[in-house]
């Protein structure tokens, strides 16, 4: 008995290691981040950081580091891709969840979780190959390589997050609200729209926030298909660098500990922060969500 | 079961293998000079089998940091050291050495439906600064410049902004991966214009290179003339360079010096480049 006893306290110790070990590397993270981040601003000013938009860290006389261009264009593909992904993702899962025979669902859905699975790679190169000419000549313009085309391609990657979590919790919506809709006299669309998914929202804007999580920090998709100008964008059409890029991009080049070396962890502390927030708050969200069903 | 563990212990084995034995020679840098130094390194590893030569790309600024930062013995390089990267080096106590392996010309190219084919090097820079933004200024149809640069990692990117941008690139100019991917966005696109090594353009179909000419009173040249490029007169010439750090290991030096010597420099001509011209020569030691 007394065996069994330190068997399970031991394997109780092995898992509260295990899942110290996730929260230290975070915190590890956090602190490596910070600290190389802060040295930076010896020599430039926090506020030409913060209101400026021209980086341009390999100048011809005199480097800038301006934040808010790559701001904005991390901005404009992430909810680009948003206003693409979450119509067709909510739908997409509206569909597999209400309409579509089990036949269907069981096929349908495993495929579109494959889709998370295909390399950043591949779907930065479809952004070259194809979703850049076919941009190019719908718009009439002659470069493809833009924020749209970094966009649709975001979208695609966002995709499955956001219809697997939605499908999720139209799923978790009690069989009781369906009926009562049902027997009170509304169409199964009426259903569907006025009914499962206000039920499920705050669980479908969890699974959106999460998908937006994923487009902020998807890094060699935009690299290869947003072109890469470092201008503040114009319009859709701009090419566009993004936060994720210029870190990936020009942290290679950079003597270790300079100035430039120590505004790309800025960059990167940044980004942290932004994605730590969204996933918190879809977080938070989400239990909410399971909170109201119950 | 038995027999299986074993197999998957020795395809373990395998996979790991290339990892745990050494590279005698790491060479990174240049994405121009890249493909050239592989195959120096294929060539010179078939005579010498006991030397292990690993090469990489990523441009210029990368392979200088990687000299600096000790991890890799030869950085390819298609500019010279910024005085920054040089202050660096002498902190980590490496002193680097430049080799000039060869000549380069940089290949302005455009779309081959686009008419324009002749450029000064003034008109040149003032379109990579922006402000020349249609190519109707420049005797061409009526649409825009569309600018495809490298990043700045690129040695081409700050050999041309230094020779003949003399300012910053516009920032509406693309920053792209690599001479390829230039050679593919200005295939596509009709108003493009762009720069790479003369060696990508030697089998390239869709694009043009321009002929330079270094002002209005000079002739327009080419950058497949060998004749114009050996001799310097073309605008857009440079050497193309290797860093060692000098302390490095006897491997290195003898890798360089074959580099040097005519077997290699034939290497360099089949390449796509242009041996080390008379006037320029410089040699190991």
């Amino acid at each position: 008995m007394n065996k069994r006893r330190l068997k399970e306290k031991l394997i109780e110790w092995l898992f509260f290691v295990n899942g110290m070990i996730a929260v230290l590397v975070l915190v590890g993270i956090f602190i490596l981040l910070v600290r190389n981040a802060f040295p930076g601003f010896k020599e430039v000013s926090f506020w030409e950081f913060l209101t400026t938009s021209r980086w341009n860290p390999d100048a011809y006389d005199k480097e800038t580091y301006g934040f808010l261009a790559m701001l904005a264009s991390t901005g404009m593909t992430t909810i680009g891709s948003l206003l693409i992904a979450v119509p067709l993702g909510v739908g997409t899962a509206a569909y597999l969840s209400d309409v579509a025979s089990h036949r269907v669902r069981e096929i349908a859905k495993p495929l579109i979780e494959i889709l998370a699975g295909i390399p950043s790679v591949v779907i930065g190169f479809l952004g070259i190959v194809l979703v850049g000419p076919v941009l190019a000549k719908l718009t009439g313009t002659y470069n493809g390589l833009n924020a749209i085309n970094g966009s649709i391609l975001l979208a695609v990657m966002a995709l499955p997050t956001i219809v697997s979590l939605s499908e999720d919790a139209l799923n978790s919506v009690p069989r009781s609200y369906e009926e009562a809709s049902l027997a009170l006299g509304a169409n199964k669309w009426q259903t569907v729209i006025k009914v499962k998914i206000p039920a499920a929202a705050s669980g479908i804007i969890a699974a959106c926030m999460l998908g937006m999580g994923r487009a902020i920090g998807e890094t060699m998709t935009v690299l290869m298909a947003t072109g890469n100008a470092p201008d503040f964008p114009q319009n859709l059409l701009s090419s566009v660098k993004t936060m994720t890029a210029t870190i990936a991009i020009e942290l290679g080049e950079t003597a270790y500990f300079s100035t430039h070396f120590y505004m790309l962890f800025t960059v990167g502390l940044v980004l942290f922060i932004i994605t730590f927030f969204i996933n918190l708050i879809s977080d938070i969200i989400f239990h909410k969500h399971m909170k109201m069903l119950k | 079961m038995e027999y299986m563990k074993k197999t998957l212990f020795v395809l373990f084995l395998l996979l790991f293998s290339p990892i745990v034995c050494a590279e005698d020679i790491n060479i990174k840098g240049s994405d121009t000079i890249v493909r050239l130094t592989q195959r120096l390194a294929e060539v010179y590893m078939k005579d010498h089998p006991q030397v292990k030569i690993a090469v990489s790309g990523g441009g210029s600024g990368v392979g200088i940091a990687a000299i600096i930062n000790q991890t890799a013995d030869i950085a390819d390089a298609s500019r010279e050291m910024k005085a920054k990267e040089l202050e660096g080096a002498a902190r980590k106590n490496v002193s680097p050495k430049k080799v000039v392996i060869a000549a380069d010309a940089i290949a302005i190219i455009v779309n081959e439906r686009n008419p324009v084919r002749t450029l000064t090097t003034d008109e040149l820079g003032a379109v990579f600064r922006g402000e020349i933004t249609n190519w109707k200024k420049l005797g061409g149809l009526d649409m825009p410049v569309t600018l495809y640069g490298r990043q700045s990692t690129s040695g081409t990117y700050v050999f041309l902004r230094d020779l003949v941008v003399k300012a910053d690139y516009s920032p509406r100019m693309a920053g792209l991966q690599g001479n390829a991917g230039i050679m593919e966005a200005v295939k596509a696109d009709q108003s493009g214009i762009g720069f790479v090594g003369v060696a990508f353009i030697r089998k390239a179909e869709g694009v043009s290179p321009l002929m330079i000419a270094a002002s209005k009173d000079h002739p327009y040249l080419s950058p497949l003339d060998k004749d114009v490029v050996e001799s310097g007169a073309y605008p857009l010439t440079r050497p193309l360079i290797q860093y060692i750090d000098a302390h490095s290991r006897p491997e290195v030096h003898g890798f360089i010096a074959f580099e040097l010597s005519s077997d290699g420099q034939k290497v360099i001509e089949e390449e796509g480049f242009f041996q080390i011209p008379l006037s320029w020569k410089t040699r190991l030691h």
